[in-house]
């Protein structure tokens, strides 16, 4: 059996300390701490990219917060200003009719007065008219102008007696 | 029939005949697959590595891969207490790892198939790993040997037998590697000198020899991260006792 072979030991245990020690230097010099670099850089990176992650979606949770917030308000503001608009409205045209009502019955009262005094004149001279056709068919018929006096009081006794004024 | 023989393939051969202080130092086929070995190792942990790819390609995948399978297998055994000696668990799976898979190849010569490189290798462990226990527990170290709990009369048998296993610790580390890589490279030889002698019927201890092959590939892969963690185990009990 070859490795029994005493005299084969010290090149092999030789060559052994020598290429394994030359294997740990570069490992443990060169190639590992490359390697853990990377795992480390990454595993930092990703634990930096999920806090930012997180964090901007809190960001983002908040926006949408103060967006509904102030929506709700401007719906708020909005409500009152078209319930303030409406009342102002409404409120001016009451105003306005009343005013038209208050016009138009002025303007009735004034037409009303006149009515009435344009029929008490004509109501004032119903009595001339009366005594003056009075005396013009008295004066035709009894072929005399009868006594003033009397005339005046009989027609004013008829007129009373039909409400006439 | 000497090339036909088995164990030929564990022959070393000087290719290069040194000597220093009276020893012979020379480069042999198993230094030449040593260094071919580190060389690979080396080639393939810092070109995987150049590019620092914040996302890894296929092969700084794979660096990266064997960097955290060696650094877990590490912190599982040991705990944050054993990152100091990463490089060197590292060094020694990728090292008997490399070994282990280059002397599957025709015509290679597998290096952890001698006894002389495993004992080497067990023995420094073995000798390293007792040292850290001194040095970290001072004579509290040999506690390791006396189970709490047990009684006295139980103490009496069961000291040397803690004390035998401890012992014989690089012996079983060394040989276990040793056997499973002659074994196996032992068996696909004497197949293959069936595969030859059967002419037409040869197909059959091929289509074996190909399968055993794969077996061969497992059985390297384990033993590596066998011989890692049981070196990881040893450095727990020197570190962190029982």
């Amino acid at each position: 059996m070859p490795q029994l072979d005493i005299t084969t030991f010290p090149p092999q245990l030789f060559w052994l300390a020598i290429t394994f020690v030359v294997l740990y230097i570069l490992m443990s010099r060169l190639a590992l701490p490359r390697v853990g670099d990377i795992l480390r850089t990454r595993e930092e990176r990703i634990t930096g990219d999920l806090d930012r992650a997180e964090r901007l979606n809190r960001e983002a949770e908040d926006a949408l917060k103060a967006y509904e917030t102030a929506l709700a308000e401007a719906r708020a503001r909005a409500g009152e200003i078209a319930a303030r608009t409406r009342a102002a409205i409404q409120a001016e045209a009451e105003a306005r009719q009343a005013e038209a009502e208050a016009r138009l019955a002025a303007q009735l009262e004034a037409a009303e007065a006149r009515i009435r005094e344009t029929r008490d004149q004509a109501m004032g001279q119903v009595r001339g008219i009366a005594a003056d056709t009075a005396t013009a068919l008295v004066a035709r018929l009894l072929g005399n102008a009868p006594e003033q006096n009397r005339l005046d009081q009989a027609v004013s006794e008829e007129l009373d007696r039909r409400g006439v004024r | 029939m000497a090339a036909h023989n088995p164990l030929e393939q564990f022959r070393i051969e000087e290719l290069l005949p040194l000597q220093a202080g009276g020893y012979n130092i020379s480069f042999t086929n198993s230094s030449l697959f040593m260094v071919i070995a580190i060389t690979l190792i080396t080639l393939f942990m810092v070109l995987g590595a150049r590019k620092k790819a914040m996302v890894p390609g296929r092969w700084q995948s794979m660096v990266e891969m064997s960097y955290e399978m060696v650094a877990n297998m590490l912190r599982d055994t040991v705990g944050s207490g054993g990152r100091q000696y990463f490089p060197f668990i590292f060094t020694l799976f990728s090292f008997v790892l490399i070994c282990n898979l280059l002397g599957l190849m025709p015509y290679s010569f597998t290096v952890t198939s001698h006894i002389a490189i495993t004992f080497a290798l067990a023995l420094f462990i073995f000798i390293a790993v007792t040292l850290i226990g001194f040095f970290k527990h001072g004579l509290h170290y040999l506690q390791l040997f006396a189970p709490k709990g047990a009684s006295p009369i139980l103490l009496v048998l069961l000291v040397p037998i803690e004390i035998i296993s401890y012992c014989i610790r690089p012996i079983t580390l060394s040989i276990r590697l040793f056997a499973n890589m002659m074994a196996g490279h032992t068996m696909l030889k004497v197949f293959a000198g069936f595969v030859v002698a059967l002419g037409a019927a040869g197909i059959f201890p091929l289509a074996f020899m190909v399968a055993l092959t794969g077996l061969e590939t497992i059985v390297a892969l384990l033993q590596a991260y066998i011989f890692s963690i049981l070196t990881c185990i040893y450095l727990n009990d020197a570190l962190h006792m029982h």
